[in-house]
């Protein structure tokens, strides 16, 4: 009760100090003056309030992760602990672009080749599954014709495409390319045939009444509508792409983080390898964040 | 003054899951150019049903359905329709929704300039000339639905089919918008079918008022004829005794004659 009292009494007093300052026709700066700054002040400590609760559960929680990592490599030697992967990786990142022929390049190389090969698979991915997508989410009897196939080939694990990749393309890169594209595709057809089937009654009643042409229905109706979805979709395609891209390239090399994981395996290098997977993990972040950004932007 | 809508023993039978349901049975209505024709009943009557005949947007299962001579045979937009959602398209501007059907109707023998002309016209007589870059989740509820009836209205429509179009909105905006509706009626001159469940605006709207009885096998009840004298005010009709008699009728009809188990 006491707390209420004391929270109103400031701006109890406030409509009493204008009404004064309106009377008098000269308002006295200090006695307005010291309100202000009072609120500014509960308003910069609210702030500093919600800063905190923000960012502090992520630093505890990281602290933990790093507390276990130390345990963890003091029990078992052979792992590197957090101060020495960090001297290597500063060392690693402060000449990423190094060229030492096709097997010892640096992490900047390897980052850029494998982003390279996941939008490539992607890419083809999504010119080929969202048309795809959008047929079959339109037309039932398509969808029907699908959906036996897509359920069949959608459980395989993205690895057992690799020999047939090798065997069409004789060719280790394309190969790669070829499992980013098959495991990645899915996701993006079911999504936006998801979205294009759940677009609403009311918005295909407007395209009836004005009696749209099939194309504008499709460019002005169906796919803002389907947007959504399609971008969960890209989401979760570029997710699978990048998680299957590391064993795609530890089985085909050439330049790349799968690759440089390998080669740092055999050179028994472990900081290295801890180093890629942080790699991995905070590109993989990267790309959801900046996907998610963008599916901000469609949420009507 | 001849027939310019006609339904003529137009039955409705929608076959679900559990069988068969008759919606509605022999309804026969005839609407004359440039006529305000109110459709009400309680709820689950059928009065829908009737507009979206009319729109084209179901077939009924018997009967014939005329517009201007012609059969109806399925949506068109000499027959526009004004949701009860307003159902813009809300990844369009305002300007955007209307353009979306001016183009679709005038496109082909207009051009870009003249296009754009229409669409700004259809804001002004909506009031919304301000809004027109704002996209649907940035304006009220009230304005959406003039957004509707603006992109209703710049079709130029042959009919001009209202389903309810109020029946979202408080009862301030919604009277605002019956008696803006009553000037653009007024101006245009526009052959108007509207469903409604709102006693008042039937009567303050319509030159006749189409009462329709309980489904299921809903038909025609009664028609009444609107004879107040036009230009209607809202306060002027709020002292006539002839508006009161006829706000009776309707309300005998509802509650007496067809009233409803809740």
């Amino acid at each position: 009760m006491s707390a209420t009292v004391v929270a109103l009494k400031p701006e109890a007093a406030e409509p009493v100090v204008a009404a004064e300052s309106k009377t008098a026709a000269l308002p006295s700066s200090k006695a307005e003056a010291a309100p202000v700054a009072g609120k500014t002040l509960q308003r910069i400590m609210n702030v500093l309030r919600s800063i905190t609760l923000a960012v502090l559960p992520p630093i505890v929680g990281l602290a933990f992760f790093i507390l276990i990592w130390v345990g963890i490599s003091m029990v078992a030697p052979a792992l590197p602990g957090p101060a020495k992967t960090w001297v290597s990786a500063v060392e690693l990142f402060s000449d990423p672009f190094y060229q030492n022929g096709p097997n010892d390049q640096g992490i900047g190389w390897n980052i850029l080749n494998s982003l390279q090969r996941v939008g490539t698979g992607f890419g083809m991915a999504a010119l080929i599954g969202i048309p795809l997508g959008f047929v079959l989410g339109r037309f039932k009897f398509v969808n029907d014709m699908a959906s036996p196939i897509i359920s069949l080939l959608r459980p395989v694990s993205p690895l057992a495409w690799l020999p047939i990749g090798l065997l069409v393309f004789k060719a280790a890169d394309p190969a790669a390319i070829w499992v980013i594209f098959i495991s990645s595709i899915w996701p993006l057809v079911i999504n936006t045939a998801m979205g294009v089937s759940k677009v609403p009654q009311d918005y295909l009643n407007v395209a009836r009444v004005l009696n749209l042409s099939e194309w504008k229905i499709a460019t002005k109706i169906m796919l803002p509508s389907a947007m959504p979805y399609i971008l969960t979709g890209i989401r979760l395609s570029i997710g699978v792409a990048w998680l299957v891209i590391v064993a795609a390239e530890m089985l085909t090399g050439g330049v790349g983080l799968g690759f440089w994981v390998w080669d740092e395996w055999n050179n028994l290098n472990v900081e290295h390898i801890l180093i890629a997977i942080f790699v991995v993990g905070i590109v993989g972040l990267l790309l959801e964040q900046a996907l998610l950004l963008l599916a901000k932007r469609f949420n009507y | 003054m001849e027939k310019y809508v006609s339904l003529e023993y137009v039955d409705m039978v929608f076959s679900g899951r559990q069988g068969k349901f008759c919606a509605l049975r022999d309804v026969n209505l005839s609407i004359n150019q440039g006529e305000f024709v109110s459709v009400i009943g309680h709820s689950g009557c059928g009065k829908s049903t009737v507009l979206n005949l009319i729109a084209g947007l179901l077939m009924p299962t018997d009967g014939v359905m005329l517009c201007a001579g012609r059969e109806i045979a399925g949506p068109g937009p000499e027959r526009a329709v004004v949701f009860q959602n307003h159902s813009l398209l809300p990844w369009l501007t305002c300007f955007d929704n209307i353009y979306l059907a001016v183009e679709r109707v005038f496109g082909s023998t207009e051009d870009k300039p003249s296009l754009k002309k229409r669409t700004h016209e259809a804001l002004a007589l909506v009031g919304l000339t301000h809004s027109e870059m704002k996209y649907p989740n940035e304006i009220s509820g009230g304005m959406k639905q003039r957004v509707g009836i603006a992109r209703a209205l710049a079709m130029e429509p042959k009919v001009l089919l209202m389903d309810e179009p109020f029946g979202a909105l408080d009862a301030l905006t919604r009277a605002h918008l019956q008696d803006e509706l009553l000037g653009i009626v007024q101006r245009t001159g526009s052959t108007v079918v509207m469903v409604t469940h709102d006693v008042d605006e039937a009567v303050l709207l319509s030159d006749r008022i189409v009462m329709m009885t309980n489904g299921p096998a809903a038909t025609v009840g009664e028609i009444l004829a609107v004879d107040l004298p036009r230009p209607r005010s809202r306060l002027e009709l709020a002292e006539n005794p002839q508006y009161h008699h006829l706000r009776g009728e309707v309300l005998r009809f509802l509650y007496q004659r067809e009233a409803k188990a809740a």
